[in-house]
């Protein structure tokens, strides 16, 4: 080296440390636009896009049908716990409740469905690991009629939506589902949980069990399921969660 | 005396970008592990440490973020992710994980190094870019965050990669290993800082301007 040393390095550490600067300068202004906005409640919308880029790039480059989830023995049951009891309080009597089912493509019920109904469709059990977005997860074994089986009884045609919506009977709980996710073939209409009639924390006489996503989209005490292109609304993603919620 | 390169620029960019994105991991990880948070340090019935004790989340206010917290873990996870990949691509397309990974009498010399440090009077062996301890050390640190990416991976989508979480062991296990690698990082950073304050001000411009003064005598050959 020519120059003076203690010159040199003060000329390039003058310069490193200009460009961290501005590093950090620029940092902390992405920090700021990506925590900027949304309403009370709900993430920032930067977020909330990235979501929506992970849910295209998850859809687009991992999800199958053909990806079942895990399946595990009797012996592996756990005890599930009653996470949450939102839209189970109606005044509807067990034998009055139905099941109203919208065709895509219609804006009207086209059927209220009995519980003898869904029991006609082919019975399906399965014993998956339920997932909480908390973090927790329980094995538990869930019987019931296929959403799949049940589209193609119920609402043929409706699997060309790209979504399904369905709603507590009081409409005070609801998610929205992809239809490859509702069409999966362990997506079931649960009227049976651990061997015993679903309890009414749990969602009796219906809920859905959907291990390709979280807990929060298994929703409990189903009164209406609809068919539609547009993304129904949903409960959590409302409250900041993914609205996708795929596992 | 002579100044002499240190760092090369790459190294330095993977870094500084790594420093706070992995900082942010962390807190975002601590706003998920909140809302279920049943690990310990302890033996039987025995719970030295619960992590984390109720003070701590009084301290540090990460309770009830949960949806926040996902969100920032999923986003920050690509810019991790994607720096983490390139750097160890560019260590190994420019050859620099010659000087990086342990050597046989690495784990010999470590413990010697260790030693030193620690004020004994051992002698600090004959080194190249890095010492024994650090090479062990930076290089266990590259393995640490690729498991957290695979045990991440595992735990995000254990339906779509099923392999990938049977192989870490199952979900629960992956959450496990996935916490602990963390805690992991935060050992990790507390004794760098320590070390980085004890080698003083030339060492860490190094890292920002990648070269420091060297006694012409000392400057190790290249």
């Amino acid at each position: 080296m020519q120059n003076d040393p203690k010159a040199e390095i003060a000329r390039r550490s003058r310069r490193s440390f200009m460009v961290l600067g501005g590093g950090a300068a620029a940092g902390l202004a992405g920090w700021v636009a990506l925590n900027r906005g949304g309403e009370a409640g709900d993430i920032p919308p930067a977020l909330r896009g990235i979501l929506g880029f992970n849910e295209r790039v998850v859809r687009g480059a991992l999800y199958s049908n053909d990806h079942l989830v895990r399946t595990y023995p009797e012996s592996a049951i756990g005890n599930i716990k009653v996470n949450a009891d939102f839209g189970l309080d109606d005044d509807i009597e067990d034998a009055d409740w139905r099941l109203a089912v919208t065709p895509y493509g219609t804006s009207q019920p086209s059927a209220r469905l009995t519980m003898a109904d869904i029991r006609a469709l082919p019975r399906v059990e399965e014993i998956i690991d339920f997932k909480c977005v908390e973090g927790w997860s329980c094995v538990t074994k869930f019987t019931g009629a296929r959403l799949s089986d049940f589209t193609a009884k119920f609402a043929p045609g409706s699997e060309k939506a790209a979504c399904v919506g369905m709603k507590t009977p009081d409409e005070e709980y609801y998610v929205g589902l992809d239809m490859p996710s509702a069409l999966h073939p362990q997506t079931l209409l649960a009227y049976e949980m651990n061997g015993k009639p679903l309890e009414a924390g749990h969602g009796a006489p219906l809920r859905l069990a959907i291990p390709v996503k979280y807990g929060i989209k298994n929703i409990k005490r189903i009164g209406s399921i609809e068919y539609t292109d547009e993304r129904p609304k949903d409960y959590w993603a409302e409250r900041g969660y993914d609205w996708y919620a795929g596992l | 005396m002579n100044i002499e390169e240190k760092h090369k620029l790459a190294t330095r960019w993977f870094h500084w970008i790594n420093f706070p994105i992995l900082s942010l991991m962390i807190f975002s990880g601590m706003l998920i592990y909140w809302s279920y948070d049943p690990y310990r340090i302890g033996i039987g019935s025995f719970t030295l440490i619960h992590m984390f004790p109720d003070w701590f989340y009084d301290v540090t206010h990460v309770d009830h973020k949960l949806a926040y917290g996902m969100a920032l873990h999923f986003f920050l996870a690509w810019i991790f992710a994607l720096n983490g990949i390139a750097y160890v691509i560019y260590t190994i397309v420019s050859g620099e994980w010659r000087e990086l990974a342990p050597e046989a009498k690495s784990f010999g010399e470590a413990l010697q190094v260790m030693k030193h440090d620690l004020g004994l009077k051992v002698p600090m062996p004959p080194q190249g870019r890095y010492n024994a301890a650090q090479r062990i050390t930076y290089s266990a640190i590259i393995v640490m965050g690729g498991f957290s990416l695979l045990s991440g991976l595992a735990i995000y989508k254990p339906a779509q990669l099923r392999w990938l979480t049977a192989l870490m062991g199952g979900y629960e296990w992956a959450r496990f290993e996935h916490f602990w690698l963390t805690m992991g990082y935060v050992g990790f950073f507390g004794i760098h800082i320590a070390q980085v304050i004890r080698a003083g001000w030339g060492n860490l411009r190094s890292m920002v301007c990648g070269y420091d003064i060297v006694d012409a005598e000392s400057s190790h050959a290249k």
